[in-house]
């Protein structure tokens, strides 16, 4: 496999993801992935790849990277200011780039990770049936580990666009998050905190990472008598997790049991909204109950499938290769 | 427990459910550290991994509870629900493995367990005696998680508990075997940690390359084997291969 990229300077916190590795959890190896995977998904779509494609997930800037290869790439996510060979290029549009170029994206004005795709998607070797990089365990992705100056970045594709493509409208990533949530699975034992907790404004911690969003805010009351900690339990993403200081962690990708009790469970149409939060942004939830979170949920799939046929022109996508 | 075809003569609780967001169910089998509910989650897991159902993305058992990953275009979780109460009355034909007793070689004291004169010290013991009663007990796991193959063991003899180390250590050699206050456990991957260590098993228990990638599953139960410094060497030889 032939390089495409090679990374001059890689920011920090810049790895390999995909949409996840579903299929190990019983062994305690988490999901992982994208942690906004719509952004990630339109990157893709953008250079005719399929989403479950590996790109490049970057925090906030600071990449410079060069371009080995002609091939596609194309930059969404946070908004941040990109530039080929020194002048200002386009996010959320595809964008032909040769032997020599040099990619600059540098510190986001609005979000908080960015997505690189390129033609055939990023070709590190499938762990576990993905391509995602787990920091915690080292594995996936480039050798398990964040991108350093000069890593090689393999790309599994030489088919490039007949014609360049772009998302008709640039999302813009705000402040204020607002997440739609059910309560539960245990929010028999927050009768007394629930409509509280759902009224209340929370501030994004820089304590932050990807295995969960810490929050700060009005402490989230329990009932009398109920446990702050239980034997452990199986976990989803987007689980609102109360320890006993009453402080929430949002749960993300890179856990697959714990031993908090969780109040509510962002829904997973509403969960990449958490991948662009910075530090010091606030989030508010929005209680729904389980049947209209699964009509958002399937109102969701329905717009990304709307806006894979818009980028694609009627034409299928390439699937990820080695 | 139960009988073979899993119906009315042993009562169980009612398996209860929790909603946790739109894609997963959790099924509450019973509470706490519990062996025959633990046996129970992990017949369950097994019956609903053998029935394939195209609903159903993954099933991450855990002590008392089992998460089922479900495809909500498929199916939703009253239905979902009821499934797995007809799953668990009518198991039919579909054979459920028996638990596994797995053993791991472990070296304890000297270079690979720092810990077991501290441990020995704190309980009044030699540290052979330590490590005869680490090594004569067979411990269920009850869990997996926190990291790749990490086991959540029960049945620590009480004479060998240890309390944490007040400052963790930044590196953990992976494989190494630690008591924590009454838990015992293997670290699968190096990483920092703050429990005593006795011992270290050769073995690579976790390897994402390998099928299975670890040794054991949920429910088996782990017994440790005492092996000298030259049997060590030997076997991580072996698995280096």
């Amino acid at each position: 496999m032939n390089p495409a990229l090679r990374i001059l300077s890689p920011g920090f916190g810049l790895t390999v993801q995909d949409l996840g590795r579903f299929g190990a959890r019983h062994l305690g190896v988490p999901l992982s992935g994208a942690l906004d995977d719509y952004a990630h998904r339109v990157a893709n779509w953008l250079v005719g790849n399929a989403a479950a494609c590996a790109t490049l997930e970057l925090i906030l800037g600071g990449v410079r990277i060069e371009c080995l290869a002609a091939i596609d790439i194309a930059v969404t996510g946070a908004g941040i200011d990109l530039r080929l060979n020194g002048e200002v290029r386009r996010q959320w549009a595809s964008l032909r780039v040769r032997p020599g170029d040099v990619l600059e994206l540098h510190l986001a004005e609005n979000g908080c990770r960015a997505y690189l795709a390129l033609t055939g998607g990023v070709a590190v070797p499938a762990v576990l049936g993905s391509r995602s990089t787990y920091l915690g365990g080292g594995l996936g992705g480039l050798h398990g580990r964040v991108l350093a100056a000069g890593d090689l970045v393999p790309a599994g594709g030489r088919s490039l666009l007949a014609a360049p493509r772009c998302l008709p409208w640039t999302p813009v990533y705000p402040e204020h998050h607002v997440l739609r949530a059910i309560a539960g699975p245990h929010d028999h034992l927050f009768q007394r905190g629930l409509d509280r907790f759902f009224a209340s404004t929370f501030t994004v911690s820089p304590r932050s990472d990807r295995m969960g969003c810490r929050l700060s805010g009005p402490a989230v009351e329990r009932d009398a008598g109920a446990p702050a900690s239980i034997v452990s339990e199986p976990v989803v993403p987007g689980n609102v997790q109360v320890p006993a200081d009453g402080q929430p962690i949002l749960l993300l990708k890179e856990q697959t049991i714990g031993g908090y009790t969780a109040i509510a469970t962002v829904l997973s149409a509403d969960l990449w909204r958490i991948g662009q939060a910075r530090p010091g942004d606030t989030v508010r939830f929005v209680r729904v109950d389980l049947e209209e979170g699964q009509r958002i949920a399937a109102e969701w799939r329905g717009f990304l499938a709307e806006t894979e046929r818009l980028l694609a022109g009627g034409r299928p996508h390439a699937p990820c290769t080695d | 427990m139960g009988n073979r075809n899993g119906t009315s003569d042993v009562r169980l609780p009612a398996v209860r459910f929790r909603i946790s967001g739109d894609r997963a169910l959790i099924a509450v089998y019973g509470e706490g550290v519990d062996p025959a509910v633990n046996e129970r989650v992990r017949r369950m897991a097994a019956l609903i991994a053998a029935v394939r159902h195209p609903a159903i993305e993954a099933v991450v058992p855990s002590y008392c509870t089992l998460a089922v990953h479900y495809d909500p275009n498929l199916i939703d979780p009253p239905a979902l629900a009821g499934l797995l109460r007809d799953l668990e009355a009518h198991p039919g034909e579909t054979a459920v493995p028996e638990a596994a007793i797995v053993e791991i070689p472990v070296c304890y004291g000297g270079e690979f367990g720092p810990d077991l004169e501290v441990v020995a010290a704190h309980n009044r013991l030699a540290p052979e005696a330590v490590i005869q009663l680490h090594s004569e007990a067979v411990y269920r796991i009850y869990a997996i998680g926190f990291a790749p193959g990490f086991c959540y063991l029960g049945g620590l003899d009480p004479r060998i508990h240890a309390p944490r180390l007040a400052t963790p250590r930044l590196r953990v050699p992976a494989g190494s075997v630690g008591i924590a206050g009454g838990q015992t456990g293997i670290y699968p991957l190096t990483s920092p940690g703050g429990w005593q260590l006795i011992g270290r098993t050769p073995l690579r228990l976790f390897d994402p390359e390998r099928e299975p990638p670890i040794p054991y599953r949920p429910g088996d139960a782990i017994r440790f084997r005492p092996i000298p410094a030259d049997v060590f060497a030997r076997l991580a030889a072996e698995a280096d291969r």
